[in-house]
């Protein structure tokens, strides 16, 4: 289990790396370690930028001998205001490509939001190795 | 981290050595837009080949890149993403929609050479990317 404080942008690269590290530990393939790291540097990335500081947490998973990554990404940020058109390809209050929650959808197996106006956001979201 | 831009003839080549931090990009950024225009440069080609991940960010920064030199009169080859990178870039639903690409350095730089030998052929610089063979053979 990691927990990576995400303060600054050198923080987002640290998350990306011990996600790669992970992946490689818990023997995924390179593209879903590239995808894993991915989905790490969005979530990252927008903890920075509207919450201006959280955290990512990374655990390996076991269930029945396949091994999977649960990426939690938490901050207490402004939170979401409308959930349902963040998760929309090209929505974005930051003039971004608006493709960062969306896109993590699809790069991971799972993906759950979970977000309080005023109150913060959190990310849960988990690769499985491929069998 | 600093990325090594090396000029070959008309030509940039930013070689990014690792993985980039937004402060990072945004200085590749600044540099490459101001170099082309120091070495009146016709061509730059970036070379992402040990870049981990490309993130929104970073393909936006990228795009920004290409259309930035683009209206300084030169073009971008961006060379070097690797097969997973690209899986990763597609799932996202990122694209790189104007932006030309090359497999690798190699590739790039002949590219880049084709346009240039059909822009000395009209004897002009074009602004519009159209395909070298199109120059070359107006009619054909
Ligand atoms: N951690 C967060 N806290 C508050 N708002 C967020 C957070 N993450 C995402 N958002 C909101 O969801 C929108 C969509 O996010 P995303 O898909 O990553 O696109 P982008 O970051 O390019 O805008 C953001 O513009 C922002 O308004
Ligand atoms: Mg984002």
């Amino acid at each position: 289990m990691e927990h990576i404080p995400i303060r600054a942008d050198t923080d987002v690269l640290a998350a990306r790396q011990k996600g790669r590290a992970l992946g490689l530990q818990a023997g995924f393939s390179s593209i879903d370690i590239t995808l894993l790291a991915t989905a790490i540097s969005e979530l990252a990335r927008n903890i920075l930028l509207y919450a201006h500081e959280g955290e990512i947490e990374l655990r390996l998973l076991n269930e029945g001998g396949r091994r999977g990554i649960m990426v939690i990404a938490r901050d207490q940020g402004p939170g979401i205001v409308d959930i349902e058109r963040a998760l929309q390809d090209g929505f974005s209050t930051s003039g971004g490509l608006g493709l960062g929650l969306p896109g993590v959808k699809r790069l991971m197996d799972t993906f759950e939001l979970k977000s309080t106006y005023g109150a913060g956001t959190v990310v849960t979201a988990v690769k499985w190795e491929l069998r | 981290m600093d990325v090594p831009v090396l000029k070959q003839g008309p030509y940039l080549i930013a070689t990014v050595q690792s993985a980039l931090t937004d402060a990072d990009l945004a200085q590749l950024r600044r540099t490459l837009v101001e170099q082309v225009g120091r070495y009146r440069s016709r061509g730059l080609i970036v070379d992402v080949t040990a870049v981990d991940v490309l993130d929104s960010f970073a393909c936006r920064t990228l795009r920004d890149i290409a259309h930035m030199t683009g209206f300084r009169g030169a073009e971008t080859v961006i060379v070097g993403i690797h097969a997973d990178l690209a899986f990763a870039m597609v799932q996202l639903g990122l694209s790189l929609e104007g932006v030309t690409t090359a497999l690798d350095l190699e590739e790039g730089l002949a590219y880049l050479d084709r346009k240039q030998r059909s822009v000395k052929a009209l004897g002009s610089r074009p602004r519009q990317s159209a395909g070298p063979r199109n120059l070359l053979h107006p009619r054909g």
